[in-house]
């Protein structure tokens, strides 16, 4: 038996005694498992399964990942910023096609159309046109009509793939650090740092300081008197 | 099929691991009794690595967060969702319920808000006030004892207001507003809208040696390992393990009936253990359902004996009936001031810091009840959906919409953190045509019948969501801000949302003291089998314009004592 059956075995059974599982649970994360999985963020045994299904399986051929690699790049070109290959844009973009179905189709017809549009202009698949006339080609696509409520097939295939592509990379390592997310890590807050505070003309209410957390007690236990005040 | 006998006789089995039977455990196993807690999920711990989810980056997921497999995005803690697979439900007619169910220990107090408000004095007696659906037997001062004792146990944080009908309890100190909830506040007091700190079951100071405190990750919706949030699991269920008490976990157990003998008292239950998907009998000598309003309702609809033909408790034809949840709206607001903002750490707590409480008198309104507003916005951590329609907002600008190349990632700078939003979460009328009852045309995939929803928002709560609306205009306006979106009309309800979205459903087996009009007396003890509880939400008589948490948890303490005292006397 695995680790992971292990575990499964007495989160499934009958009856776990609580506490007890926390020797086998925190138990180094060796090669006990035969392949290596990348993403360790907490599944449950059926969505981790999902997951590996899905990871396993190729929806793209490798024609349409050049493309979609490529229109990528020309939605956002590569910068000292990050760019779509490090922020794992394509495979992203694989991933949600089988984890979306519903999306399968669109994005599939979206490429299609793409290179009979090349083939009807430049006489060759849109991955071998010139970057001068890949723009040509996307300044038909990328401007959603602001007065329509109804927008034509390629602009929406444009407007899907624009927002996978952005998604992706602002999720990613890279895109995390240039959006300057600077969070997700264990910190104290005190409020809004004073110049940005100033910076809106805002502040504090007076009357509201007596109500906030004094961070220098915070490890102090708390205790109150019988009105319910806090005195500690 | 062969029934397997579990060998143990407890003293008490709890159904349902969530607030309420957490709480039940607690109190029950701290007074030395033999306790089961029988919960349909897997056994859950926040600390436990393999199933954390708090601190992930959305880079660490192959979806970067989406919401394929848990309804509020990957790393939220609540395992299961709107439609849980093999555990289906349907409507009656025209009926949408949205009907949510989190499937293990701790329920869904592993991913909920934390918004732990009391109902006050003016909630219990609703009907007094206007004339409409009915008081509860108890007042506030029966339950103030019990929320002073869940204050100090778990911790709330919040500010004294001396507001009669938002009663003060034991507070931690509140965390100091982000930017955009002052821009909030600077709104809303402009149109006469009371602002408070908000007050949340997170630890900002420390209230045991066991517990952690919060380091502001924003995440309690993902369950804190430390336990610096209210989870049923981390801070009752554990607890009562640790100081010694009798409890045995059978998780992944999904409970069909409750039995009882000839006298038709409740001797022991009957479940499905989901990994043998065999069935089995446990025996106590009390039984205390405490899994969730709609899901108790179920069992004790499900549970039809000689004794009880119409289901345990249902003499009255009650279970089921004056299902209510909150109502609720939302609004989104631009607010161009907060365009190319500085950055810095703002996650603070998993919630707001600041909302509004009810702040109007009824008598001057077109509708009954009121509603609370939160808020909600900032520099957060990205997710799944991040740089959407990168630059939609610069139609606001008389900017250009669309496009490809790196202006996209500058538009996606100038504009993080300034979109925010509000949303309504207001009281609606129990009424008895609202209810849940068995379909007999439906099993799950354990072979037991499944609920059906008969549910229709009344005139009362589409007022109130006009109102909502109207109040956010107003305050959006009053901060500079730009309302996104168009006001929903009379044909969307107003913006009102299915019922059972707010995931506030109350009221399936209501407290009162005439057996004929309710299914519990004031203890939310069975009128018709004294030794089955109810510790879940399904004995409120009203929903109130608060979240229902802290009242199940005051009313499952208040429970308890009874259940402890009634056996010493040995009257059950």
């Amino acid at each position: 038996m695995n680790r992971r059956d292990s575990i499964r075995s007495l989160f499934l059974g009958s009856m776990a005694g609580g506490l007890a599982l926390e020797g086998c649970v925190t138990e180094p994360k060796a090669a006990v498992e035969q392949k290596i999985w990348e993403y360790q963020y907490g599944r449950t045994p059926e969505e981790q399964a999902y997951d590996e299904k899905l990871l396993n399986e190729q929806f793209f051929d490798n024609s349409e990942l050049e493309t979609i690699k490529r229109l990528a790049n020309l939605i956002l070109p590569p910068n000292e910023e990050g760019t779509v290959e490090d922020a794992k844009v394509p495979e992203f973009i694989e991933f949600m096609a089988k984890d979306f179905p519903s999306i399968q189709t669109k994005m599939r017809g979206g490429l299609m159309w793409l290179n009979n549009h090349t083939h009807k202009t430049f006489s060759k698949d849109f991955i071998n046109c010139s970057e001068e006339e890949q723009h040509q080609v996307l300044d038909q696509i990328a401007y959603p009509d602001p007065n329509s409520a109804e927008q034509k097939q390629e602009v929406q295939f444009f407007s899907l793939l624009r927002n996978l592509v952005m998604t992706g990379y602002f999720t990613s390592e890279a895109g995390i650090k240039e959006l300057g997310y600077v969070g997700n890590q264990p910190n104290v807050w005190d409020g809004v740092p004073e110049e940005v505070l100033k910076d809106h003309g805002l502040s504090y209410d007076e009357s509201w300081m007596p109500k906030f957390v004094d961070q220098s007690k915070r490890n102090d236990l708390a205790q109150w008197d019988e009105k319910g005040n806090l005195i500690s | 099929m062969q029934i397997i006998e579990n060998e143990k006789q407890y003293d008490v089995v709890i159904v349902g691991s969530g607030a309420g039977g957490g709480m039940a455990t607690k109190i029950l196993a701290d007074a030395g009794l033999k306790v089961a807690v029988v919960e349909a999920g897997p056994f859950f711990d926040p600390a436990n690595p393999d199933q954390q989810t708090q601190l992930k980056w959305p880079y660490e997921s192959p979806r970067r967060g989406a919401g394929t497999t848990r309804a509020f995005g990957e790393f939220d803690m609540a395992y299961g969702g709107w439609e849980i697979d093999g555990e289906p439900y349907n409507q009656i007619g025209e009926s949408k319920f949205d009907w949510f169910r989190s499937r293990m220990l701790g329920g869904r107090t592993n991913h909920w808000g934390r918004i732990s408000l009391r109902f006050g004095p003016r909630d219990f007696k609703g009907k007094d006030r206007d004339g409409l659906g009915d008081n509860w037997p108890i007042g506030y001062e029966d339950i103030k004892p019990y929320y002073d004792k869940v204050d100090k146990l778990i911790g709330v944080f919040g500010s004294k207001e001396n507001m009669y009908n938002e009663p003060d309890g034991y507070f931690l100190p509140a965390p100091k507003p982000r930017l955009h909830e002052l821009y909030y506040k600077k709104g809303a007091e402009k149109s006469g809208v009371t602002v408070i700190p908000s007050r949340l079951s997170i630890l900002t100071k420390r209230i045991n040696n066991e517990r952690g405190i919060c380091f502001y990750c924003r995440q309690c919706s993902r369950s804190c390992s430390v336990y610096g949030d209210f989870s049923a699991g981390s801070c009752l269920i554990f607890p009562a393990q640790k100081s010694g008490g009798q409890v045995d976990l059978y998780v992944n157990s999904m409970v069909r009936e409750v039995e009882v003998n000839e006298e038709g008292k409740a001797k022991g239950v009957l479940y499905i253990n989901k990994e043998d998907r065999k069935e089995y009998r446990i025996r106590g000598k009390v039984i205390v359902l405490a899994a969730s309003a709609c899901s108790t309702a179920r069992i004790l609809l499900n549970s039809k004996s000689a004794q009880h033909p119409n289901g345990l408790g249902n003499s009255s034809d009650l279970v089921g009936k004056y299902l209510h949840d909150s109502t609720g709206t939302d609004r989104m607001a631009f607010v161009p001031e907060l365009m190319n903002r500085k950055r810095y750490n703002e996650d603070g707590v998993g919630g707001m810091h600041l909302y509004s409480p009810w702040w109007l008198d009824n008598k001057k309104l077109d509708f009954p009840r009121g509603y609370h507003i939160e808020v909600w916005g900032g520099l957060g951590m990205p997710s799944y959906g991040t740089g959407f329609n990168p630059n939609d907002l610069n139609k606001y600008l008389g900017l250009k919409v669309g496009g490809y190349g790196n202006q996209l990632r500058e538009d996606v700078k100038k504009f993080y953190g300034s979109v925010m939003g509000m949303s309504g979460r207001g009281e609606s009328i129990a009424r008895k045509e609202n209810y849940c009852e068995i379909d007999p045309t439906t099993v799950d995939e354990f072979g037991i019948p499944v609920l059906r929803f008969n549910y229709k928002w009344s005139d009362y709560e589409r007022k109130q969501a006009r109102h909502m609306h109207n109040t956010f205009e107003e305050i959006i306006e009053n901060m500079g801000g730009i309302v996104l979106g168009e006001k929903p009309g009379a044909n969307r309800d107003y913006g009102l949302l299915n019922p059972g979205r707010i995931i506030h459903e109350v009221g399936t087996t209501r407290m009162g003291s005439d057996p004929k009009k309710s299914v519990v007396n004031e203890f939310e003890q069975l009128h018709d089998a004294d030794n089955v509880f109810i510790v879940d939400a399904g004995p409120f008589v009203s929903q109130a314009d608060k979240n229902p948490t802290w009242t199940i948890l005051a009313l499952s303490w208040r429970t308890s004592e009874f259940i402890i005292q009634e056996l010493k006397k040995q009257n059950i």
